[in-house]
């Protein structure tokens, strides 16, 4: 838990709009560093530029000012070593739950019984052991989300950037994914960058939250979560430090 | 030769010719529609050409046909090619322009290089409509044919409905006109099913 895994060091993003030449600032100064191992999660209002940040550091975007590490290395570009969990999970219909899990390994040439082998077994962690030839289109919102998860996971990243992977599903379902994920992340112990608009979710799952500020976004305050796990959504302290993050938010949103 | 024996030697010949003439079409149709629908730049060299082409109808070249390679099979498969090539470009830069860009993105970040994101996003993600290209492709590529050897041929099911137009045989031209029908069902039910195969998982 020591050494620093990601760290985000003034990062600006502007965006120029399509008409008009206006620039947009989706990030201002943006500064945070994660450890290894740790869970972070980000809150803020809609339109604070949550997704922007996990796209930046996933690669697929680049900062205007400012520079992402990970591990010490600049990220320029996309690579198997972060692995990304959309909202609408972005699996490919054309492939059933092996291919979408083992696209990864694929991609990377890894060779055929080994990528298998690795599908399998991600698809037994996230609980869907025996459901490999299955299609997306067969799947519930819940399952497509694990297979999502899945699919990150057989890279065997060393950061796992999440954005409101469990935005879509019902109350039921999240609460058991957030059980879930809890348990594969205890198992593996990567570090987690975990993007919700959820404050109860945040407080249920991170070590730490991180409160952004409407647009353009930038860190607001910085809540360590001091529980120790299993939470209980019940308990005193975690009532107070929601009610707390709470009303952190709905300053920035007035 | 009896006439059963003409009329199934016609159809396999026009038979002949629209595979071949469709084959061509849809190699060089998907090919050409990926390069359009993938690349901007190669959009914007190509599509003004495209669309220079496209609307002139297969019948106009027909002439043009007859002048390059004379009588029978070459031009034939020259304008069923024609016919079939629009549409399959088309729908194939329509499909690749479609690929949504979170699958390609979500491909990037698991390390996919962009040749693996074109062959293992963009194309199974245009398939859908790659195939309806090659349908209505393999439908105006029939109908060209038959155009073509009304015209520009000695043999063929076109031949055939216009030569006994000549000496008089409504019945036969009527049985040729039939049979044209008959195929072009036929081909139209076999791609389906083709695709029924490759995009089963757009069904459930």
């Amino acid at each position: 838990m020591s050494s620093q895994k990601l760290i985000i060091d003034g990062v600006t993003k502007t965006f120029l709009e399509k008409k008009g030449g206006k620039s947009t600032v989706a990030l201002r100064d943006f500064n945070l560093a994660v450890a290894d191992g740790e869970f972070v999660c980000l809150v803020g209002p809609s339109g604070c530029g949550k997704t922007t940040l996990l796209k930046l550091i996933a690669g697929l975007e680049q900062a205007s000012s400012g520079s992402i590490y990970l591990d010490g290395k600049p990220v320029t570009a996309p690579g198997p070593e972060r692995g990304l969990v959309f909202q609408d999970f972005a699996l490919f219909p054309w492939r059933d739950v092996t291919g979408n899990v083992a696209f990864g390994p694929e991609v990377l040439k890894v060779p055929i019984a080994e990528r298998l082998r690795t599908a399998r077994q991600c698809i037994e962690l996230v609980g869907l052991a025996g459901s490999g030839h299955k299609y997306p289109s067969e799947l519930s919102g819940g399952m497509q989300q694990r297979v999502a998860i899945a699919r990150a996971l057989a890279n065997n990243p060393q950061l796992l950037l999440m954005d409101e992977p469990f935005g879509s599903l019902d109350a039921q379902t999240r609460n058991q994914m957030q059980n879930e994920l809890l348990r594969i992340w205890q198992d593996n112990k990567k570090a987690v960058v975990f993007v919700t608009h959820s404050v109860e979710e945040a407080v249920y799952l991170s070590n730490r939250v991180v409160v952004m500020t409407g647009s353009p976004g930038t860190v607001k305050q910085v809540y360590p979560v001091g529980l120790s796990y299993p939470r209980s959504r019940a308990d005193h302290g975690f009532v107070s430090l929601r009610e707390e993050i709470t009303d952190c938010m709905a300053e920035e949103c007035r | 030769m009896t006439w059963a024996g003409e009329l199934m030697g016609n159809t396999l010949i026009s038979l002949w010719r629209v595979i071949v003439g469709f084959a061509l079409a849809a190699v060089t149709g998907v090919m050409l529609g990926i390069i359009i629908g993938w690349w901007r730049n190669a959009r914007d060299l190509l599509e003004p050409i495209v669309e220079i082409l496209r609307p002139i109808p297969p019948l106009a070249w027909i002439p043009l046909a007859m002048l390059w390679f004379g009588l029978g099979f070459k031009p034939a498969v020259f304008l069923i090619w024609l016919g079939a090539f629009f549409p399959i470009v088309l729908n194939t830069v329509l499909g690749m322009e479609n690929t949504p860009h979170k699958l390609t993105e979500v491909a990037r970040t698991l390390g996919a290089g962009p040749w693996q994101v074109l062959f293992k996003v963009g194309v199974p993600s245009a398939a859908p409509s790659i195939m309806a290209g090659l349908r209505i492709g393999i439908g105006i590529g029939w109908m060209c044919l038959v155009a073509a050897e009304l015209t520009g041929s000695n043999s063929g099911l076109g031949y055939m409905i216009m030569y006994y137009y000549s000496t008089m045989e409504a019945s036969k031209t009527v049985a040729g006109m039939l049979m044209i029908g008959i195929v072009g069902f036929l081909m139209f039910i076999g791609l389906k099913k083709l695709e029924d195969k490759i995009l089963f998982w757009k069904a459930a």
